[in-house]
């Protein structure tokens, strides 16, 4: 198998630097010599550092949760005042080239393919335009030759005409791709990491382009070079130390934003899901207390950053979590293939998911909690 | 008493300018109303929802300012500005130019050249700036209608952490001086009035209060004693008592 920390020879390479201390950061960091004391002065903290951080994610800040829920609810709404962002995820593809051991697409997966064309993905974002949603972000599965760079453009293209916000959670590429999408209408993009821990990350991710994780890590800078306005980060938590994971998502982001100031960062908080093709795979030692835990640590280290709440939690988890941390919630989630008309050969999806509520459901669900909903944020230009 | 607040050639009682950018849509009405506002800063990139806008939300009569938020700099920041009068939103414009997502301040060098541009395509242009003199000078030379310094980062509530380089701006600058971002309390907007500030403009420390349509009257009666008591003129404020005059005493002996 190929070495998982060499680049290919068709892959544009960036300075080293970020992830080199990402890794130095997450070697020192050690979730078990923080005491009760430690957790404390994190939340007196004005600006925690990264040792406020280790703290806040460590086991000794667990019994602090109420304390930890209450200072990010404060920082939240300094920031981000009573808004919270809507969006919906729209699968276009789930071919997929990579051989990962936790995920439904795994190439390996006999499941059903399938791959919208122009005029699907057309009337697919018709039809959850017509919900209301303005902001739309669309994901392939990592294939290259299903799924190519014209393709995806060709998706920003329509989405531009039915939305104002586009995001993009496809495969990792160069800047002067990302810097196509960019000007097919696309600004934000979001790459999961899965895992920061090199050893766990060659043991899942077995084949495919994925295999090599300095590229997947440096991802966000080259679409931020590629022009894209803004990033997101996410571990999955559970695939390794989800208290480690956490932690250098929350440095990657955080270096990021320190070497492009303009870039806006966003967090999402995947936990492992079982998938379709294997019983076993669930999401381990990450509870919904670690969960919060994790996005209130989010919150307070990086208190300018949006971060998402995914439909694979449950509907009084995410209904809270907006009240607490969370920026931005999906809604009306399908994570099949051509769910949104229900007129096409369905292809199947890449993990289950706990709130299927409606557009309208959520907009209600975030009135209730006294909040207000967000349609777009945002103008391109 | 007239005591009008005049931008871009239209005058105002209030000078309390309410933002909008962190409020839940069904209340802006009341804080309107109860703060007294007369001028109401919306992002434009939230006047253009398609489901609940913002601009229903508004009473009639309130003059709209449309800011630019979003926009990295100064090009972005005009498109965004035309797009608000397209919109219908008027010719006023709060220039905001950001490159910094962490404490949102304002790049004033790109804030300069884009009130340069909207000034000469006939918009009312209040810019949004860190507290610099040269910077408010170049401000006024570009054509802005006001200058808006901020007291604090936005969304804190600290207060005017840049007092003194207000104060400087307050004595130098002709145009009206709006502190806009960090007032977080009404005893803060109450001292910028104090000092000599034309307006003040908040939206974080409202839009957070557990009671807003009170707060909001709060902020307005703080706006209204500090300008009465800038225009009495404030007694002097000394660190020790003036009993005698120990030092030239001698000179009446």
């Amino acid at each position: 198998m190929i070495d998982h920390m060499t680049y290919l020879d068709d892959m544009e390479q960036v300075d080293p630097a970020v992830m080199l201390e990402i890794f130095d950061a997450v070697e020192r960091y050690d979730p078990a010599k923080y005491t009760r004391r430690d957790v404390i002065r994190a939340l007196d903290s004005s600006s925690p550092d990264r040792e406020d951080l280790g703290a806040l994610l460590s086991q000794a800040a667990q019994p602090l949760i109420e304390d930890i829920a209450a200072r990010a609810m404060e920082e939240t709404r300094k920031h981000f005042g009573n808004s919270v962002s809507m969006f919906t995820p729209l699968y276009i593809s789930n071919h997929c080239e990579n051989r990962c051991v936790y995920c439904g697409f795994n190439r390996d997966n006999k499941i059903h393919r399938a791959r919208l064309d122009h005029d699907e993905i057309e009337e697919e974002m018709e039809a959850i335009a017509s919900t209301g949603l303005e902001e739309i972000l669309i994901l392939t599965g990592e294939s290259r030759k299903m799924s190519d760079v014209d393709y995806i453009a060709d998706a920003c293209r329509i989405a531009s005409k039915h939305f104002r916000v586009v995001g993009l959670e496809v495969y990792p590429m160069d800047s002067d791709e990302y810097a196509v999408l960019h000007k097919a209408g696309a600004d934000f993009v979001t790459v999961f990491q899965e895992t920061y821990d090199p050893v766990t990350y060659e043991r899942m991710h077995l084949g495919g382009r994925k295999r090599i994780m300095p590229y997947r890590i440096n991802a966000q800078e080259r679409a931020i070079m590629g022009g894209m306005r803004g990033v997101g980060f996410g571990a999955l938590l559970g695939l390794a130390d989800f208290r480690k994971d956490a932690y250098a998502t929350a440095v990657h982001g955080g270096l990021i934003q320190r070497k492009y100031p303009h870039a806006e960062i966003a967090f999402s908080c995947p936990r492992l899901r079982p998938i379709i093709t294997d019983a076993t795979v669930a999401p381990g030692d990450v509870y919904e207390t670690q969960l919060l835990q994790v996005i209130c640590a989010y919150r307070l280290y990086a208190p300018y950053a949006g971060i998402t709440i995914s439909s694979r939690e449950r509907q009084g988890f995410r209904d809270n979590v907006i009240k607490i941390a969370a920026t931005k919630i999906s809604a009306g989630v399908d994570v099949g293939i051509g769910g949104h008309t229900g007129a096409h050969d369905k292809g199947d999806e890449q993990f289950e998911i706990s709130d299927g509520r409606t557009v309208n459901e959520i907009y209600n669900a975030i009135k209730e909690a006294g909040l207000q909903p967000v349609m777009s944020d945002y103008i391109y230009t | 008493m007239s005591d009008k607040l005049t931008i871009g050639g239209h005058e105002f009682t209030s000078r309390f300018i309410l933002g909008s950018g962190k409020f839940s849509l069904d209340l802006i009405e009341a804080a309107v109303n109860n703060a007294g506002a007369e001028i109401i800063t919306l992002a434009l990139r939230r006047a253009q929802a398609g489901t609940e806008n913002i601009l229903d939300h508004i009473p009639k009569g309130v003059t709209l300012l449309p800011n630019t938020s979003g926009a990295r700099n100064a090009d972005e920041a005009v498109r965004i500005a035309r797009l608000s009068r397209e919109c219908g939103c008027g010719d006023f414009v709060k220039v905001e130019v950001m490159r910094d997502s962490k404490y949102l301040l304002p790049d004033n060098q790109e804030t300069v050249r884009a009130t340069k541009m909207l000034a000469d395509e006939g918009f009312i242009v209040l810019p949004y700036m860190y507290p610099d003199l040269n910077v408010a000078r170049d401000l006024v030379s570009a054509g802005a209608a006001a200058v808006m310094p901020l007291g604090a980062p936005i969304g804190t509530n600290k207060g005017l952490c840049t007092r003194e380089f207000i104060k400087i701006l307050i004595d130098e600058i002709d145009l009206p001086i709006i502190v806009d971002a960090g007032i977080g309390r009404p005893s803060q907007a109450c001292e910028a009035m104090e000092m000599g500030c034309d307006a003040v403009m908040a939206n974080t420390a409202i839009a957070t209060a557990g009671n807003i349509p009170q707060m909001a009257e709060a902020f307005k009666d703080a706006i209204i004693a500090g300008r009465k008591a800038y225009l009495s003129g404030l007694g002097r404020v000394s660190d020790r008592a003036h009993a005698s005059s120990p030092l030239t005493g001698f000179l009446r002996d």
